[in-house]
């Protein structure tokens, strides 16, 4: 056993439980035994469509993770790679009709890769320790990093270092990444959001999930959820200093962690009070609907990880779930409507089966149009990490995405992920075609009827 | 027939480095494993090497190379197919064609295409469809399955009833044989009776007398209209007396397909089509061409529903959700592998008049052997999927399954049937090839196969020993 930081023990002896880590010799064998390798996924995996070789495919590393589980292949280096150029975008999940699970196959694979440590180096391994570990283990963290980067950016020092050369004292995959560094808000979530926020009229209560990157960098985004559920008769509870949900931990096998994150975060919420949790960021949401998996063997909070699955909801499938208002005209200016193109994130439309719910909230703004973009539930390459892991490959997804979304000539691209918009943004980098979650353009929507004197 | 057996030294792969480049000679056991099954249950072997060759000329090198060598050959498209056929030989090299993925004509004044046999099925028809073109043939796989797999295996799909298999859009073939030669067989004429229709004997060859490096495609004009219906019912024998009595009847739909409650089940819950799930069988029907006949076809095809002890019949909502079913149906054999570990599919094919017959069977001998077997098919074709719902694991219970299934091919043969109609022999079914054939049409296929392939390179093992 190697000891780098954020391996993972043999056995979890985190908090409350003696589970063991359950890595891909110690699933449920058929959950391994699933893929009866019809090979139906092929053609939407995007890494398999760039190299035609099977390994790089769903089928072929279900068959290298099956070879682990039934011990004819040790974990190898080949292995640990071939887990990290696996996107996780889920698009196989969607198309199996066989009922694979992937992502789980998905998590316990590249766990089995870091207890194994094939992968590790001493840089990699502090990295991992920085971000996992420290950075979104611990909001406070979080927050001071996003201060300092905020000052770094606000201050003009960002340009002075590229000015003065200094960039290049970082290495160099970081250094491409320097521009594409998303722009930190002045203000988080807790300074945008109260505690609790009521409406007039109480019809739901809900929590509010603020996220760790969509705190820093898109608090704005979350304000607009929390006036929407205003506005639409839910109760708005928004917790403290959350934290990171875990998903990040579990897609870069670190299940102890993820599992630790999951604990916390169920602690901050009353969920006995509330009708439903809310989400707005599609890369948690889908690993937040699954805790009840990742806890089954912790006593202490088995029963409430399965009453949270139950509640767990992204934004627009909750708005759609009850009913949401279509905002009225606005009676000054064009309004917020103009042509919108959506792009689906991947862990919305596979990971959550998310698709037409957004479009419902798009659509129901007067003056959008809502055209359809080609390919749109393809992935855009962000991939959580995988853009600093994997750039190439990464890039070239951006580009397709890119390209596509110039086609519609869309004024505007609305999508529910942070990573995607990011992703996406920076792919365009063309301020007259902005980035959008659907959920602002519905809050803009709000806002413009309000503003509206007749109203 | 020999079975040369000799294992990849370095030296060979050395000498298929040099010819390829290195990045399309696999070696490592990662990328190995991945090719050691195709699509069938229980069937695995790992490949010593695989080569992606990306023209006939380095097929025919690497295939010159294997010949002195003497290195068995296993021809692979995307590993769809369900009798082993792609399964690797021990020792041998698994010759990989999905880089070879270029159409290279499309022909407008003959109605024909120009394929290598890496591009994939769909692409065809996609490729075919602006231009007011049609590629008819639709395996359930045809969104990756390769136009080569399809050929060798003959393939066919849910229009098969009024549009025939693969075999009947087959002009011309490219093939490199054992020894490395190469051969164009057929032409873009019509009509051509030049020797012996030496391309026929290659369509069906699962990968046993060459490898197939280009096709030439025929095309038919788009139909203008289309009609979708499903009827449910609740017995399998009206279902399947509804099948015969269309076709009785002289209406030629272009689908006629069949699906029992636990298909239909497992289908609506991967795709939500709004499939019943309550009715004992379901038959989808779809009719093609001028707008007219399709109308009266359709309301023929209902009443005659109807009269056979239809519950329901529905008309498809509009053109989406048409193709919404009919990709739903080519869902069924994965969407199956949702209830039990193993998936065994079965392909029996009896005249059309015996069909009730042959369900009738199948349900006796899943009750008789207290196993689970779905059932579902393209009935127009005669053809029935059988699908064993087990563990492969559970020896028991395999047991069961093998008395079973060589009961249910012992029946078809005596019911004037085959024991495949579509899958292709390979490996999973060539113990039971010599009681269909006889000893006479056995010494037949192996005397072709000796002649073209002496050394018994291509492909061994698969379709008889
Ligand atoms: C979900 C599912 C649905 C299916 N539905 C149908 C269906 O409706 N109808 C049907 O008929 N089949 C069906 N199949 C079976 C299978 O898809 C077909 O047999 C298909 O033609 C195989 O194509 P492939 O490219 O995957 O070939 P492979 O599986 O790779 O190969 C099949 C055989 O062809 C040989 N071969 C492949 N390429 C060449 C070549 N270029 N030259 C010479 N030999 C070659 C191989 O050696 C092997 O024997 C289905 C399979 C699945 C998994
Ligand atoms: S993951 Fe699903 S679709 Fe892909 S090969 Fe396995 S069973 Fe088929
Ligand atoms: S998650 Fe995405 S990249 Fe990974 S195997 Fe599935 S489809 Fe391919």
């Amino acid at each position: 056993m190697s000891a780098h930081p954020t391996s993972a023990p043999s056995t979890d002896k985190a908090a409350g439980g003696l589970a063991p880590v359950r890595f891909l010799g110690g699933l449920d064998y058929s959950v391994v035994q699933q893929c009866m390798h019809c090979g139906m996924c092929l053609p939407s995996c995007p890494t398999y469509l760039e190299t035609k070789r099977e390994r790089n495919s769903p089928r072929g590393r279900i068959a290298l993770m099956r070879s682990i589980a039934d011990g004819e292949l040790p974990v190898t280096r080949e292995f640990g790679e071939e887990m990290y150029y696996c996107l996780g975008c889920l698009a196989c999940t969607t198309a199996c009709p066989a009922g694979v699970d992937y992502p789980v196959l998905f998590e316990h694979a590249r766990a089995e890769v870091e207890s194994a440590g094939v992968l590790d180096t001493p840089t990699r391994r502090f990295w991992r320790w920085l971000t996992l570990r420290q950075l979104f283990a611990h909001p406070w963290m979080l927050r001071l990093a996003g201060r300092l980067l905020w000052l770094y950016q606000a201050s003009g020092a960002c340009r002075l270092v590229r000015e003065w050369g200094l960039i290049h004292l970082l290495p160099k995959n970081l250094r491409d990444l320097e521009p594409s560094t998303p722009v930190v808000r002045r203000r988080f979530s807790d300074e945008l959001i109260a505690e609790t926020e009521t409406p007039a009229e109480i019809r739901h209560r809900v929590g509010l999930l603020t996220g760790c990157v969509q705190d820093l960098v898109f608090s704005d985004v979350n304000r607009d959820t929390a006036d929407v559920l205003l506005a639409n008769g839910c109760a708005v509870e928004t917790p403290r200093s959350q934290g990171c949900c875990g998903s990040l931990h579990a897609h870069n096998g670190d299940l102890e962690q993820a599992r630790e994150q999951a604990r916390r975060l169920i602690d901050r919420f009353d969920l006995g009070r509330l009708d439903a949790v809310i989400t707005n960021a599609a890369g948690c949401g889908s690993h937040l609907k699954h805790f009840a998996p990742l806890l089954a063997d912790d006593p202490a909070y088995a029963d409430r990880a399965r009453e949270w699955d139950r509640k767990v909801r992204d934004i627009s499938e909750w708005l759609v779930e009850i009913g949401f208002r279509a905002p009225a005209p606005a009676a000054t200016g064009p309004g917020p409507g103009c042509r919108v193109t959506y792009h689906e994130a991947c862990h919305l439309c596979h990971g959550q089966g998310i698709s037409a719910q957004p479009r419902a909230v798009l659509r129901s703004i007067p003056g959008l149009e809502l055209v359809e973009l080609r390919d749109a539930t393809h992935c855009c390459g962000s991939a959580g990490v995988y853009n600093i892991t994997q750039p190439e490959q990464a890039a070239k997804l951006q580009a397709e995405k890119v390209a596509h979304i110039r086609a519609t000539g869309a004024a505007c691209v609305a999508t529910a992920n942070p990573g995607c918009h990011l992703q996406i943004q920076n792919g365009l980098a063309d301020p007259a075609v902005p980035v959008r979650h659907p959920v602002s353009l519905l809050a803009e929507a709000y806002r413009a009827e309000a503003e509206t004197p007749s109203a | 027939m020999v079975v040369t057996g000799r294992s990849m030294d370095s030296d060979a792969i050395q000498a298929l480095k040099e010819r390829l480049g290195a990045d399309r000679v696999l070696t490592e056991r990662e990328d190995l494993i991945p090719y050691g099954f195709d699509g069938t249950a229980a069937i695995k072997e790992p490949a010593a090497c695989v080569v992606f060759p990306q023209n006939t000329d380095e097929v025919a090198a690497v295939m010159r190379l294997a010949r002195e060598r003497g290195l068995p050959v296993v021809t692979r498209g995307s590993g769809t197919g369900l009798s082993g056929g792609s399964v690797p030989v021990p020792g041998g090299i698994v010759l990989c064609l999905v880089r070879m993925d270029r159409i290279l004509e499309l022909d407008t004044a003959n109605l024909t295409m120009l394929c290598e046999p890496g591009v994939i099925t769909k692409a065809i028809d996609d490729a075919a469809a602006p231009h007011g073109l049609f590629y008819p043939p639709d395996p359930g796989s045809m969104k990756i399955s390769t136009i080569g797999g399809n050929v060798a295996n003959n393939s066919g799909g849910l229009r098969g009833l009024k549009y025939g298999v693969t075999r009947d859009y087959v002009m011309g073939l490219e093939v490199v044989l054992a020894d490395g030669t190469v051969c164009w067989l057929g032409s873009k004429c019509v009509k051509d009776v030049a020797g012996y229709s030496m391309k026929d004997l290659f369509v069906g060859s699962e990968g046993t007398l060459g490898i197939i490096t280009q096709v030439l495609l025929r095309l038919l004009p788009r139909p203008k209209a289309k009609r979708t219906l499903l009827a449910t019912y609740d017995s399998m024998e009206n279902a399947a007396r509804t099948v015969s009595k269309i076709i009785e009847g002289q209406i030629i739909p272009c689908t006629l397909e069949f699906l029992d409650r636990r298909t239909c089940q497992c289908v609506e819950d991967f795709a939500k089509v709004g499939l019943p799930t309550e009715a004992a069988a379901v038959v989808l029907m779809e009719t093609d061409g001028h707008p007219a006949v399709v109308e009266d076809e359709a309301a023929r095809m209902a009443e005659v529903a109807r009269e056979n002890g239809a519950l329901t019949v529905e008309l498809a909502r509009d053109e989406a959700h048409a193709l919404r079913l009919a990709s739903a149906r080519r869902s069924a054999f994965a969407a199956l592998a949702r209830i039990r570990p193993t998936t065994i599919l079965e392909d029996v094919t009896v005249p059309r008049s015996r069909l009730p017959e042959m369900v009738r069977y199948i349900e006796r001998m899943a009750a008789e052997h207290g196993l689970q077997i779905a059932t579902f098919g393209h009935f127009g074709d005669g053809n029935v999927h059988p699908t064993f719902l087990t563990d492969e694991r559970d020896t028991a219970e395999m047991v069961k399954v093998e008395a079973a299934m060589e009961a249910i091919f012992a029946h078809t043969i005596a019911l004037g049937g085959t024991i495949t109609g579509e899958h292709g022999v390979g490996l999973a079914k060539k113990n039971f090839l010599p009681a269909q054939f006889g000893d006479a049409s056995m010494d037949l296929l192996r005397l072709v196969k000796r002649s073209i392939d002496p050394a018994g390179l291509l492909n061994p093992g698969k379709i008889f020993d």
